[in-house]
């Protein structure tokens, strides 16, 4: 059976700031994995994760058309 | 909605603005300003201002914030909030700046010869960081 592939957006945040990344997965596996190629290895237990602009306490539920966003520790004012 | 401004705030305009609104009887102004410390010319600042206007829907009845995104110079203004209630309120401003600190999504960089540096040591991780690891 061919696996569905879910298209998803990551964007990466402040001082791991780069391009908007689109690319497409086929579990949150390899999302995190995708991910894990794209951060520096220093960054990755501190990184919060957005799905959609809301925080998430893990990405199980993952779906076609999602924006992820990795958000490094933050300090305002 | 928080109100962005590139560099550093005007603050009268800012506070002109927020004292005409007359929402209650005490608005208290809390201004945080630049300092010259630890050698640096200023501090920097990217936002994420999806999340910063969501984060902030709790607060905006009662609370008003301005901030920087970019570079901010020492002695100029990066941040203005103000509380407004029928009666004085100190606890709500110092709640309010508490939940800021720890949660609104703003990453701030010390400016050192105008070089932005990560300032690691004074931010802090937001609810459920780690699951990437």
């Amino acid at each position: 059976m061919e696996r569905v592939k879910l298209k998803v957006l990551i964007k990466f945040l402040g001082p791991i700031a780069r391009e908007d990344l689109e690319v497409e997965v086929d579990s949150s596996i390899e999302l995190k994995e995708v991910i894990k190629q794209n951060v520096d290895n220093e960054w990755l237990e501190k990184i919060a994760v957005a799905v959609n602009d809301k925080i998430v306490s893990n990405l199980d539920d993952i779906k076609d058309g999602d924006v992820i966003s990795l958000l490094p520790p933050v300090c305002g004012g | 909605m928080v109100e962005i401004y590139n560099g550093g705030l005007p603050v009268e305009e800012i506070f002109n603005k927020w004292y005409k609104l007359k929402w209650g009887g005490m608005l208290l102004t809390f201004v945080g300003i630049v300092r010259d410390d630890g050698g640096i010319n200023g501090l920097s600042f990217d936002i994420y201002e999806p999340m910063l206007n969501e984060w902030f829907k709790k607060w905006e009845k009662r609370v008003l914030m301005a901030h920087s995104v970019g570079n901010v110079y020492v002695g100029e203004t990066s941040f203005m909030c103000a509380v407004y209630s029928k009666h004085r309120e100190f606890k709500l401003i110092e709640d309010f700046v508490e939940d800021f600190k720890a949660n609104a999504p703003i990453w701030k960089y010390d400016l050192i010869d105008d070089k932005r540096i990560f300032a690691d040591d004074r931010a802090k991780k937001l609810p459920n960081a780690g699951i990437l690891v």
